[in-house]
């Protein structure tokens, strides 16, 4: 294995191992989402259609919001104990910290939308079953950009006094067009129309997802010197 | 008492290469608006030479030590390290430094040996097990190995912190404050470690408070004083009376210390 993957994989390591001993993040994400169910439900009442309707975007909106407390955490716990030097006297790409970090935001992102995801159904009596293998790729494309970009911000603003405030304002904006496209290639998939009918969509998030990798691995280095 | 000598885990790591200045520190300077953070300060260090900085809080010693590991980027002045420009080029003096600062780079809820296997990765070095584990035991925490940071003391924090340059390939070693929070046995440990460190060709930089261990492991002490460096003599020449007299009126003030 070369010394790039090593230093990228043991941060996954670490931060999985963290996180399932801490469960810090897990426990609130899975907590915010029951919250987040309970005022949808108030919010759409019994009516399937208008709970069919607005779906996609109460799943994405789910999503965003638990992405936000996710991502934002993501580097803090480098900042305790001063790790972040560490990180940064560290030799060798610092990208491969980066890739670490974004895979492991993504494996937590995926827990938490198999919750969601889980509870819809559960909430709304719903079956997701037909829509399955079309709406994992649709996940699985969507996260790969959120976590991307939230990865890269969530490393700019771990520095800021003001990040609580800076980070959704910076993020929000920016994963705009993974957003659209996500919310969109859903409700085509949920409506069980086939999956070309959403290609557009589908191109357009991979080619988000591209963009952010590529400006994540380039600047990574700069954001994490300060 | 210490079980292991430091040399059993750095013998498996090739010896440093021998070489002339470690550390060329020329006119540094840093500025914070217009507060001065540093003046001045210039300084080098021959490999196989040991440096104890002296000086009373906020005289500048941990921004001294932040710029030599290139953490921090001085205002003007130059700095080579181990013969290269470490402000044009961070990257490629940074595998030849190690830095145990105010922060121990512990993450708490990861084991002993777990800390080490990640900032050996990290680092490029040898993760086996045994060696984690005979670093481990050279600082006395081989019995607490699987039990979490989280809930060790501050003394057993800096011995972690100090195992985990047992493990390095470093040149140039800088520690802040390394002898607070460690007793009588982890001094003595550290005080070996950093003897052996430097007849292997390496170079240190201490900043304490403690003019004893200051005495004890370094060739030459340093006083900064208000940012600047007051003094830069070898310890053959003062004796802890001498030290004393001389930080009174230089760190101090004549006045203070009378």
């Amino acid at each position: 294995m070369s010394h790039y993957v090593r230093r990228a994989w043991i941060v996954v390591w670490k931060d999985v191992l963290s996180e399932r001993r801490s469960k810090e993040s897990l426990n609130a994400l899975v907590f915010f989402s029951l919250l987040l169910l309970f005022v949808f439900q108030f919010a759409l009442g019994p009516e399937r259609a208008k709970v069919e309707t607005a779906l996609p975007g109460l799943l994405w909106l789910g999503f965003v919001l638990a992405g936000l407390l996710a991502f934002g955490r993501t580097f803090l716990v480098e900042r305790e104990n001063d790790c972040w030097e560490g990180l940064v006297l560290a030799p060798g790409d610092k990208s491969a910290i980066y890739l670490g970090k974004l895979a492991g935001n993504v494996l937590l992102m995926a827990v938490v939308e198999a919750v969601l995801v889980l509870l819809f159904a559960l909430f709304f009596n719903l079956d997701f079953t037909s829509a399955l293998p079309g709406l994992m790729l649709v996940l699985a494309l969507g996260t790969l950009g959120l976590a991307a970009v939230g990865t890269l911000f969530g490393a700019i603003t771990a520095q800021l006094r003001a990040r609580e405030l800076l980070f959704p304002v910076l993020l929000l904006p920016a994963a705009v067009p993974v957003l659209l496209a996500s919310v969109s290639a859903t409700q085509t998939v949920l409506l069980g129309e086939p999956l070309a009918d959403a290609a557009a969509w589908l191109k357009l998030l991979a080619a988000a997802d591209l963009v952010y990798l590529v400006i994540g691995v380039l600047t990574f280095e700069f954001v994490l010197e300060g | 008492m210490i079980a292991t000598g430091p040399d059993a885990v750095r013998e498996q790591t090739p010896p440093l290469p021998a070489s002339d200045l470690v550390v060329e520190a020329t006119h540094l300077r840093k500025r914070y608006g217009l507060t001065s953070a540093l003046e001045e300060v210039s300084l080098s260090l021959e490999a196989g030479c040991g440096l104890t900085l002296l000086g009373p809080n906020g005289t500048g010693k941990s921004t001294l030590l932040r710029i030599l590991a290139t953490l921090l980027r001085p205002t003007s002045g130059a700095l080579r390290i181990t013969g290269l420009d470490a402000l044009k080029e961070p990257a490629a003096v940074r595998g030849a430094i190690d830095m145990v600062g105010h922060g121990t780079w512990i993450y708490e809820d990861l084991t002993a040996i777990e800390n080490l296997r990640f900032w050996s990765v990290m680092g490029g070095h040898d993760a086996a097990r045994a060696r984690l584990r005979a670093a481990l035991e050279s600082v006395e925490l081989d019995t607490v190995a699987e039990c979490r940071a989280r809930i060790f003391s501050a003394g057993m924090k800096r011995r972690l912190a100090l195992a985990r340059v047992l493990l390095g390939r470093a040149r140039l070693l800088l520690l802040d404050e390394p002898f607070t929070g460690l007793d009588r046995a982890g001094r003595k440990w550290l005080g070996e470690f950093l003897m052996s460190f430097k007849a292997r060709g390496g170079a240190f930089v201490v900043a304490t408070h403690s003019f004893d261990a200051g005495l004890g492991v370094a060739d030459r002490i340093a006083i900064l004083a208000g940012g600047r460096l007051a003094l830069d003599r070898p310890t053959t020449e003062l004796g802890h009376d001498d030290l004393r007299r001389l930080y009174d009126d230089l760190a101090l003030g004549p006045g203070v210390a009378s």
